[in-house]
């Protein structure tokens, strides 16, 4: 069995605002093993991102994590310093930010972009082997040679997202964070960038964390899944046994709201309302005011929230263990 | 035989782009070029294709929004009960054609004035047509407010756009859009910015105004399961031009231009044991067929009314 | 019944707007400085008309222009030496030492004699608890005139700002939507005023017409109007007008000048705003270099203060005479900058991509 290369315990983080603390992240539990690729899954403002920065510890300058543990191979990152944090990222841990497509200098060439992330952890290198690097990156997802001497506006949508993903990969980190790497694009786009990220990984042995909102890319790109809901995670396990035994509401709604190209033609089922405000806190199941099928004992606020095991490495709420 | 709301023939539109910054020749880009396409009452028509292929370049130029450099679009008018070509519309009938066919936008952040009030935006459309004294107006107001599922209507009459949720915005964008009682509506991708839990509310409130109100549309869309979804039949757009149109089901189980299979099958599907197999087009070379072929290619009928464009049928049939 | 809900939510839904807007203006700390300034001066601009009518201020005693007070006071005539130090005064500096009166300034009144008493009237009189910052060269009350002047530096700096405003969102907005022609000659008309310095400009105006402060608010405005922000506002339009909701209004049939007026000029309105309050700082800081300099036909203003002190030699006495100067030169100051401070603290307000959570 390969072994965990990173695992967060009861992590806690909420932003300071000025109507009050919005706790984005609680009591996240999970853990990433070699080679494994883990996906984050639930809808805009549950949190994905917020987990995901957490992790670099890169969060807004108002985020505090309150408590909890973040283990990069045995070292434990929260309450790291800036200088020893700067070396776990990039070549530790990176990540492929939502929207950085549209992040990149204007002004600089791509390749010059990159080249100073890899100047900066390894200042030892040479141009030429830089040069090298960045070409071989290039050529593992799917970019022409000829790109690094490019200037951003000249790429394609695509072709810069790609070239995201190369800079993320520049610093030969052992887990890469994905997050909404393909939300922006077109289908076909997505289609070739996910079959990118899938060869990459499997070519250099990463581990993957893969954030989204769409659940059919989740059951393509994933091994193991996790589904937020207002901070928490309310159902987590092995991709295939989340889809085949969904146990939370939550996730059930999920997986019958998506529209698929396969298959029979099947009704698909709505989510009406908004998600809960995070400032307040939430007693009992945070999902029951919009579940559709709610059973009698779910507002039950008496009983103890958190995952329970259903299944060998299937967790779920224990709020909605029984009501399936 | 079924009646017409919209019938499209050859539409060009075109758009004059400078080379580059010190270059004073002009490149021109077919942006759209020789579509033709019909849609009957009471269904609607999916409009498929990858980024740039001229989804809503189409969609302006049927909303009147931006000139067409050539083609004509014939719209049914009630009063004569004939097919009336819409160039050069004289004023009265240019605001009748205007109440009956509406666009929704993409963006539901941008497609409501930020400064007014809901109110106000959905009251719009009647101020302009002069439709009913004000008392009337109110009332349909809150009429529509009430069938796109936003009550009660007292709630959000005096907000304003930014108070309200995505999914509420697009709800407020479809009323306004359906208070003139349209017969065709254009859908530029109307929930790819929002949040995929509220999207199928969306959908599904579509769908059912569209049954109850006999309302036609045409819906834009990247997505096939989501034109899968809303559409009685999909036209599959590639660089400009329409190159498979069919019944839904049946153009997604019997795909034929290989730009479609290549669509088809870059759909993720939702089911993890599923292995989606990738077919892959080299874009240069299907151009390269196309253009061979110029813009005069008739579609032909293969069958069950699928129509593909004539470029690839000798090879692939 | 329903439209009772409308209408308090309406209501409730207004006053949860200005206290949000408010609370992220209240986050500038410079826009509350400046909040703080502007509120002192307008303060001060409503005291003086509120001091005549209760009738604690007596209008021949504190008029800024007319009243007359000053403080009679009796001197010892002396007769400075030749050569210092003598046992009495150190250096020339020293003579007349206090309460005492060179002879040689009284060459216009003979018959007085070193060693006899002369009454005199003290003109222009240091602060005291009468004239809380002295009286000026024709005794005339500093602090009412600094009122007066803030009164001056209100209407002027609105009027200015309202009219320039005014005219440049409407030419701004015309030159974004009809585009082609127009477009182009209001670009070449603010180009035009943007090159022109503005201060010579207004030094010719003045020569050839008597300047009120009406007229210099109204040549300030249509300067400004013409000027540099009808540019600013024209890109703003621009970007308006390619919005969605545009083309909605447009699909509806909406006319092109409903469109303008109903969906463009709204929308580019917060920036006129922002704009405006920036001018205000331009008018005052104008009015003043023209009083200073002269070329004002006004009776009271800080300007005309600080011009007064000038030409009655006090400016270059050093701060012997500091209530003549500080205080004027020091409310042109604050309030010009107080309007800028005011205008950043909007800026964060309007200008959602600087804004923090
Ligand atoms: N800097 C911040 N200050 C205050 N609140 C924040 C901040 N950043 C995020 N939030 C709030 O925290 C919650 C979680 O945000 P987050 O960005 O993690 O969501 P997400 O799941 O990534 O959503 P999306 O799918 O839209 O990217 C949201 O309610 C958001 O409004
Ligand atoms: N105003 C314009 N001037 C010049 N070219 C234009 C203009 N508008 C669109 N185009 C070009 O026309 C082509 C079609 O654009 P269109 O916006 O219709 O694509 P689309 O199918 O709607 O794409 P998307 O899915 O990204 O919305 C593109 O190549 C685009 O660059
Ligand atoms: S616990 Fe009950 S209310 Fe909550 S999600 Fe499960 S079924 Fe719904
Ligand atoms: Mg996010
Ligand atoms: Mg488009």
């Amino acid at each position: 069995m390969s072994k965990e290369v990173l695992s967060v315990k009861n992590l806690n983080m909420h932003y300071e605002t000025l109507s009050g603390d919005v706790h984005a992240v609680k009591d996240v539990s999970f853990s990433v093993k070699e080679g494994e690729s883990f996906g984050l899954v639930g809808e805009s403002g549950c949190g994905k991102t917020s987990v995901a920065m957490s992790l670099l510890q890169l969060q807004a300058d108002n985020a505090k994590i309150s408590s909890g543990s973040i283990q990069l191979d045995g070292v434990e990152l929260v309450g790291m310093n800036e200088s020893e944090l700067r070396k776990v990222r990039w070549d530790g841990i990176s990540i492929v930010f939502q929207g950085a497509m549209n992040a990149w200098n204007p002004v600089v060439k791509v390749g010059e972009q990159i080249r100073e992330a890899i100047r900066e952890h390894y200042p030892e290198k040479s141009k030429a082997e830089n040069t090298e690097k960045i070409e071989s990156l290039f050529k593992m997802v799917g970019l022409d040679a000829a790109v690094i001497d490019r200037f951003p506006h000249e790429l394609s949508g695509g072709m810069k997202q790609r070239a995201i993903i190369a800079l993320a990969l520049s610093c030969d980190p052992k887990v890469v964070i994905a997050d909404e790497p393909t939300t922006a694009l077109d289908v076909v786009i997505q289609d070739q960038i996910l079959n990118e990220i899938k060869k990459v990984q499997q070519l250099l042995g990463l581990s993957l964390i893969y954030i989204s909102h769409d659940i059919a890319v989740i059951a393509e790109m994933t091994d193991q899944m996790a589904v937020m809901y207002a901070g928490s995670i309310v159902e987590i396990g092995p991709t295939e046994k989340v889809f085949s035994t969904p146990k939370h509401a939550y996730t059930r709604l999920l997986l019958e709201s998506t529209p698929s190209v396969v298959g029979e033609k099947k009704k698909l089922r709505s989510l009406d309302g908004e998600p809960p405000s995070l400032i307040n806190e939430i007693i009992g199941c945070s999902f029951s005011p919009r579940c559709p099928d709610p059973s009698s004992d779910c507002e039950n606020p008496i009983k103890e929230m958190g995952l329970v095991e259903i299944e060998p490495g299937h967790f779920a709420d224990n709020c909605c263990v029984d009501c399936g | 035989m079924k009646k017409n709301v919209i019938e499209v023939k050859n539409l060009e539109k075109y758009y004059e782009v400078s080379g580059g910054f010190f270059s004073r020749n002009k490149d021109i880009v077919k942006a759209v070029d020789d579509i033709s396409f019909e849609i009957p009452f009471g269904e609607s028509l999916g409009l498929v294709g990858q980024s740039g292929c001229g989804k809503t370049t189409t969609a302006r130029a049927l909303c009147l929004l931006d000139p067409k450099t050539g083609g004509d679009v014939k719209f049914y008018n009630n009063e004569t009960e004939n097919m009336q070509n819409i160039d050069n519309l004289e004023d009265e009938e240019l605001k009748k054609f205007r109440r009956n066919i509406q666009m929704i936008f993409q963006d539901p952040y941008e497609s409501l004035n930020p400064r007014w009030t809901i109110k106000d935006i959905i009251l719009e459309p009647l101020n302009i047509h002069n439709i009913g004294d004000l008392q009337d107006r109110e009332e349909a107001v809150v009429e529509i407010l009430k069938t796109v599922g936003l009550t009660p209507a007292s709630n959000y009459l005096p907000r304003y756009p930014h108070e309200l949720s995505g999914g509420q915005r697009q709800r407020v964008s479809i009323a306004r859009t359906l208070i003139m009682k349209p017969k065709f509506v254009v859908c530029d991708e109307p929930t790819s910015m929002l949040d995929v839990s509220i999207r199928i509310s969306i959908m599904d409130l579509m769908l059912n105004l569209a049954k109850d109100l006999e309302v036609s549309y045409l819906y834009i869309t990247h997505d096939l399961a989501v034109a899968r979804y809303m559409c009685n039949r999909i036209a599959v757009m590639f660089n400009g031009k329409i190159v498979e149109i069919a019944e839904t089901e049946e153009l997604l189980n019997n795909p034929i231009h290989p730009y479609t299979k290549r669509l088809i099958s870059s759909i993720p599907v939702p089911d993890p044991s599923y292995d989606r197999k990738v077919y892959d087009v080299n874009y240069d070379e299907l151009d390269a067929i196309i253009a061979k072929h110029g813009t005069d290619n008739p579609m032909v009928d293969i069958g069950n009314e699928h129509y593909i464009s004539t470029h690839d049928v000798k090879g692939l049939i | 019944m329903n439209e009772n809900i409308e209408q308090d939510l309406q209501k409730q839904l207004r006053k949860e707007a200005i206290r949000r807007n408010w609370n992220l203006f209240r986050q500038s700390k410079l826009g509350m400085i400046g909040l703080y300034i502007v509120i002192f001066f307008l303060f001060l601009a409503l005291l003086q008309p509120f001091l005549f009518i209760t009738g604690i201020w007596n209008k021949g005693v504190y008029d800024p222009v007319v009243g007359y007070e000053a403080i009679k006071d009796t001197l010892l005539v002396v007769e400075c030496p030749k050569e210092y130090p003598t046992e009495k005064y150190e250096s020339m500096k020293d003579c007349p030492g206090p309460g005492e009166l060179n002879v040689k300034r009284l060459y216009l009144a003979p018959g007085v004699e070193v060693g006899d008493y002369y009454e005199t009237f003290i003109q222009p009189a240091p602060p005291s608890s009468r004239h809380l910052l002295g009286t000026d060269s024709l005794g005339r009350d500093v602090f009412s005139q600094i009122m007066e002047g803030s009164q001056v530096a209100f209407v002027l700096g609105l009027l200015s700002a309202t009219l320039g405003v005014g005219i440049s969102t409407i030419l701004g907005t015309i030159a974004a939507f009809f585009g082609g022609r127009v477009d182009a000659y209001l670009m070449r008309q603010s180009d035009l005023i943007l090159m022109l310095p503005s201060l010579p400009l207004l030094f010719i105006i003045s020569a050839f017409a008597e300047l009120k402060v009406w007229h210099l608010a109204i040549v300030l405005g249509v300067l400004g109007g013409l000027g540099g922000s009808v540019i600013t506002i024209k890109s703003q339009a621009l970007q308006v007008k390619v919005k969605p909701f545009v083309d909605s209004a447009r699909i509806t049939g909406g006319s092109r000048w409903r469109i303008m007026f109903s969906h463009v000029l709204p929308n580019v309105a917060p920036l006129a705003l922002l704009f405006m309050v920036f001018s205000v700082t331009g008018a005052i800081a104008s009015e003043s270099v023209l009083s200073f300099l002269g070329l004002l036909n006004i009776d009271m203003s800080w300007g005309i203060m600080i011009y007064l002190s000038q030409t009655d030699g006090f400016i270059f006495s050093g701060l012997e005479f500091w209530w003549l100067i500080l205080p004027a030169g020091l409310a042109v100051t604050l309030l010009a900058g107080g309007f800028y401070l005011v205008g950043r603290g909007l800026d964060d307000v309007f200008n959602p991509r600087l804004r923090k959570r």
